[in-house]
C-alpha cells in the first residue's frame, strides 16, 4: 500500500505484547494512561483504526442479525446504538483520513483489525490530549452541524475494503472534495489503478471518479472490475437497519445509513449548481445501494 | 457468613434456560432448551442424619412447550423454557407459569397416591364387562397405589405477544400476573385466556426510531398494584396501575448518571439490565447489569445504594467481549430469605455471593471437579494483575463457554441452586 501525499501517514500502533503496559493495566483498575513518550497523533491514528474496526463488526453482527429468521431485538437494538453512536463521533470530529490513510497502509486482515482493545474501550475523554464533551446527535443534528471545518483532505481507499468505510467516506469524501476544490485535491490514494482516485478537476469528476463504479448503472464503459465485484456483494439490505429492528414489520425504511444520504442532500445549499445535479446523482445512488 | 458447601446435588440436563424454587422452597422448578419442565423435590430429614437437610430429587418431568410454526410469519418459535414462576399454593396441588418466546401456560401440578377399584361395569383393567355377568351392586373403593406425579395444563395464554417474552410475574393479589415482551407489557387474569390488558407499549410509530427495549418486569412483592420494568438503557420504572390503565408514565425512573471517565462504546451495552428482582421486603429492588450487581431503595431514584463489582476485570476486555457475543449474556440475580446476601452468576462456572451487612463477598465455583457429594466449596479468586498467586486463575484462563446465568436461591434456608448449562448443582449450607 504506498502513501503519497504530503502529510505524514500514521500507522496503527500494534498490539502491545505482555508487558510491563498489560500489568499496569491489569493492576492498576480499568483507566490506563499513556506513558509520556506515546505520541498523541499515533495513538489517534489507532483509536480511529479501531473505531472503525469496531464499527465494521458491528455492521457484521448486524447482516447476520438478519439473516435470522427472527433476530433478538434487544441485541439488534445495542448493535444498532452502537453503530449509531460511532458513526455520530466519526462525523462529529472529521477523522476520516487518519483512518483511511491507516487502513490504506496497513493491509491488515481481518484477524488483526481488533487490536489493542483497551485503546478503545478506554475512556473517550482521553483521547486528542482533552476532555471531548460526547455530543449525542440526532440525526436531525447531524445534518445541520456538518459543516466541514476540518481542513483535512480525505482520500478515497477503494479495494477490499468493508463496504461500510466505503459507504461512509463516500458521504464525507463528497463533502470534503466539494469545498477543497479551489485548493486542489490531494492525490493521496491507496491502491494504485484499482480504486477510484479522486483528480483535482472538481467536485463533480470527483463524484464521478468517486462512484465511478455506479456508472455501470448508466452503460458507461471503463468501469472499475474492482470496484463492481466490490459493490456486486453489497446486499442492499446489508444497511437497512430498520430491517433487522423490525423484524415482522412491513415496509423497510431507511434507517441510520440515511443520514449520509441526508448530509449529502443537505449540502445542496453550499455547492454550487454544477454540483447540485451530482447531489442528486448521489441521492440515487445512494438509494439504489439501501434498496429503498 | 456466607459460606455454603457441605452436601451438593449433581443432575444433568439439556440446556437449562430458567431455575425457581416454590414458595416454600419444597420443590424447584428448572426451564431448559428442550421445552421441558423438571421439577426436583426436596427429601423429608432423614433420621439417619437429622443434621443434614433433604436432598432434591427428580419429582416430575413434563413437555410443557413446543416448537412451533408461525405460519403468517414464517418463522419458527422456540420451545425454549425462557422462564418459571409458581403460585403459591392454595390446595393440595401445585400450579406454576411456565413462558417461552409466545405463549404462556399454567400447569397443575399434582399426587395420585390412590385409585377407585372396584368398578360395577368395568373390569379392572379397564375392558367394560359383559352387562348380562352384571349381578350385584359394589361401590368404588379407592386403594393406594404407587405415587403418581401428574401435570396437566390447565390455561394456555396465547396470541398476545409480537415481541419474545423476557418475563412473568405473579401478583401478590395471586389473581393476576404479568408478561413481558421486548417492547410490551400485558396484565392477564389467571383464569382468563382469550384476553389480557396491555399496561405499557414503549414501541414508538416509526420503528427507525426504536432505541431502547424492555429486558425485564417484576410485580411488587406485597403491593399489588405496584410493578417495575428495566430497560436496555439501564433505566428502571416503578409504575403504579392505580394511575391510569396504561401505565406509560411512570411513577418512578431510577436511573444512576453515568460515570464519565468510564464512558466508552460499550458503555450503553453493559448499562443494559438483565434482571430486576425486589427484595422478599419489597422495600429495595436488586438489577444486574453486565459487570454489577445494584441495590435500590424505592424510596431514592437518583443512585442505587449499594453496588456491587461482580467482574470488573472484563471492563477492559469489552471490545472481545462485544466481538464473541458474551457482552449480551443476560445474568440473572437473587436474594436470599431475608435479604441479607444476593447471588449472581459469572463466567468460567462462578458465582458469585455479596454479603449486605457483612460487607464481604465471595466467588464460588460449581463444577464436578470441585464439587464432590459433602464437600465444603472453596472460593476462588481471579488474578487482576500482577503475580498470579497459586490457585488463583487469570483473567486470560477463564472460560467463556462456561457461564452461570440462572441462580436461586431457598426462600428460607441458605440452599441455592446454581445452573451451568448442562447441569443444575444445589449447595446446602453447613449446619
Amino acid at each position: 500500500m504506498r502513501k503519497r501525499g504530503s502529510r505524514s501517514i500514521y500507522m496503527p500502533v500494534h498490539r502491545r505484547r505482555k508487558g510491563r503496559e498489560k500489568a499496569n493495566m491489569y493492576s492498576k483498575g480499568t483507566k490506563r494512561k499513556f506513558s509520556d513518550g506515546v505520541d498523541n497523533k499515533a495513538v489517534a491514528a489507532s483509536y480511529s483504526l479501531q473505531r472503525q474496526s469496531l464499527l465494521d463488526m458491528s455492521l457484521l453482527k448486524l447482516q447476520l442479525c438478519h439473516m435470522l429468521a427472527e433476530p433478538n431485538l434487544c441485541r439488534s437494538v445495542l448493535i444498532a446504538n452502537t453503530v449509531r453512536q460511532i458513526q455520530e463521533e466519526m462525523a462529529h470530529d472529521g477523522s476520516w483520513q487518519v483512518v483511511t490513510e491507516a487502513l490504506g497502509g496497513s493491509g491488515h486482515g481481518p484477524s488483526d483489525r481488533l487490536v489493542d482493545t483497551e485503546v478503545l474501550c478506554q475512556s473517550l475523554e482521553q483521547q486528542d490530549g482533552g476532555p471531548r464533551l460526547y455530543s449525542v446527535m440526532g440525526y436531525d443534528g447531524c445534518r445541520e452541524e456538518e459543516v466541514v471545518t476540518d481542513k483535512a483532505l480525505c482520500s478515497v481507499v477503494v479495494g477490499d475494503r468493508s463496504p461500510a468505510l466505503l459507504l461512509g467516506t463516500i458521504g464525507h469524501c463528497w463533502d470534503r472534495g466539494e469545498l477543497r476544490v479551489e485548493d486542489g485535491v490531494s492525490k493521496d490514494s491507496g491502491m494504485g489503478d484499482e480504486e477510484g482516485t479522486r483528480s483535482g478537476e472538481g467536485a463533480k469528476m470527483a463524484t464521478g471518479q468517486v462512484f465511478g463504479t455506479f456508472e455501470i448503472k448508466n452503460g458507461a464503459p471503463g468501469s472499475d472490475p474492482a470496484l463492481e465485484e466490490l459493490f456486486s456483494d453489497v446486499d442492499a439490505s446489508y444497511y437497512d437497519l430498520d430491517t433487522m429492528l423490525t423484524g415482522m414489520q412491513s415496509a423497510p425504511k431507511m434507517g441510520p445509513y440515511d443520514f449520509l444520504d441526508s448530509l449529502a442532500s443537505s449540502h445542496g445549499s453550499v455547492s454550487n449548481s454544477s454540483c447540485r445535479a451530482d447531489l442528486n446523482e448521489l441521492d440515487h445512488i445512494m438509494e439504489i445501494i439501501v434498496g429503498s | 457468613s456466607c459460606c455454603v458447601g457441605d452436601s451438593t446435588t449433581l443432575h444433568s440436563a439439556d440446556i437449562i434456560s430458567t431455575v425457581e424454587f416454590n414458595h416454600s422452597g419444597e420443590l424447584l422448578a428448572t426451564g431448559d432448551k428442550g421445552g421441558r419442565v423438571v421439577i426436583f423435590q426436596q427429601e423429608l430429614e432423614s433420621k439417619n442424619q437429622p443434621q443434614c437437610r433433604g436432598e432434591y430429587n427428580v419429582y416430575s418431568t413434563f413437555q410443557s412447550h413446543e416448537p412451533e410454526f408461525d405460519y403468517l410469519k414464517s418463522l419458527e418459535i422456540e420451545e425454549k423454557i425462557n422462564k418459571i414462576r409458581w403460585l403459591p399454593q392454595k390446595n393440595a396441588a401445585q400450579f406454576l407459569l411456565s413462558t417461552n418466546d409466545k405463549t404462556i401456560k399454567l400447569w397443575k401440578i399434582s399426587e395420585r397416591d390412590k385409585r377407585p377399584e372396584g368398578y360395577n361395569l368395568k373390569e379392572e383393567d379397564g375392558r367394560y364387562r359383559d352387562p348380562t355377568t352384571v349381578t350385584t351392586l359394589r361401590v368404588p373403593v379407592f386403594q393406594p397405589m404407587d405415587l403418581m406425579v401428574e401435570a396437566s395444563p390447565r390455561r394456555v395464554f396465547a396470541n398476545a405477544h409480537t415481541y419474545h417474552i423476557n418475563s412473568i410475574s405473579v401478583n401478590s393479589d395471586c389473581e393476576t400476573y404479568l408478561s413481558a415482551d421486548d417492547l410490551r407489557i400485558n396484565l392477564w387474569n389467571l383464569e382468563i385466556t382469550d384476553r389480557s390488558f396491555n399496561i405499557v407499549d414503549i414501541k414508538p410509530v416509526n420503528m427507525e426510531e426504536l432505541t431502547e427495549v424492555i429486558t425485564a418486569a417484576e410485580f411488587h412483592p406485597n403491593q399489588c398494584n405496584t410493578f417495575v420494568y428495566s430497560s436496555s438503557k439501564g433505566t428502571i420504572r416503578l409504575c403504579d396501575m392505580r394511575a391510569s390503565a396504561l401505565c406509560d408514565q411512570h411513577s418512578k425512573l431510577f436511573e444512576e448518571p453515568e460515570d464519565p471517565s468510564n464512558r466508552s462504546f460499550f458503555s450503553e451495552i453493559i448499562s443494559s439490565i438483565s434482571d430486576v428482582k425486589f427484595s422478599h421486603s419489597g422495600r429495595y429492588m436488586m438489577t444486574r447489569d453486565y459487570l454489577s450487581v445494584k441495590i435500590w431503595d424505592l424510596n431514592m431514584e437518583s443512585r442505587p445504594v449499594e453496588t456491587y463489582q461482580v467482574h470488573e476485570y472484563l471492563r477492559s476486555k469489552l471490545c472481545s467481549l462485544y466481538e464473541n457475543d458474551c457482552i449480551f449474556d443476560k445474568f440473572e440475580c437473587c436474594w436470599n430469605g431475608n435479604d441479607s446476601v444476593v447471588m449472581t452468576g459469572s463466567y468460567n462456572n462462578f458465582f458469585r455471593m455479596f454479603d449486605r451487612g457483612y460487607r464481604q463477598d465471595v466467588t464460588l465455583e460449581a463444577s464436578r471437579e470441585s464439587s464432590k457429594p459433602r464437600s465444603v466449596l472453596k472460593p476462588r479468586k481471579v488474578c487482576t494483575g500482577g503475580k498470579r498467586k497459586k490457585d488463583e486463575i487469570s483473567v486470560d484462563s477463564l472460560d467463556f463457554n462456561k457461564k452461570i446465568l440462572h441462580t436461586a436461591w431457598h426462600p428460607q434456608d441458605n440452599i441455592i441452586a446454581v445452573a451451568t448449562t448442562n447441569n443444575l448443582y444445589i449447595f446446602q449450607d453447613k449446619l
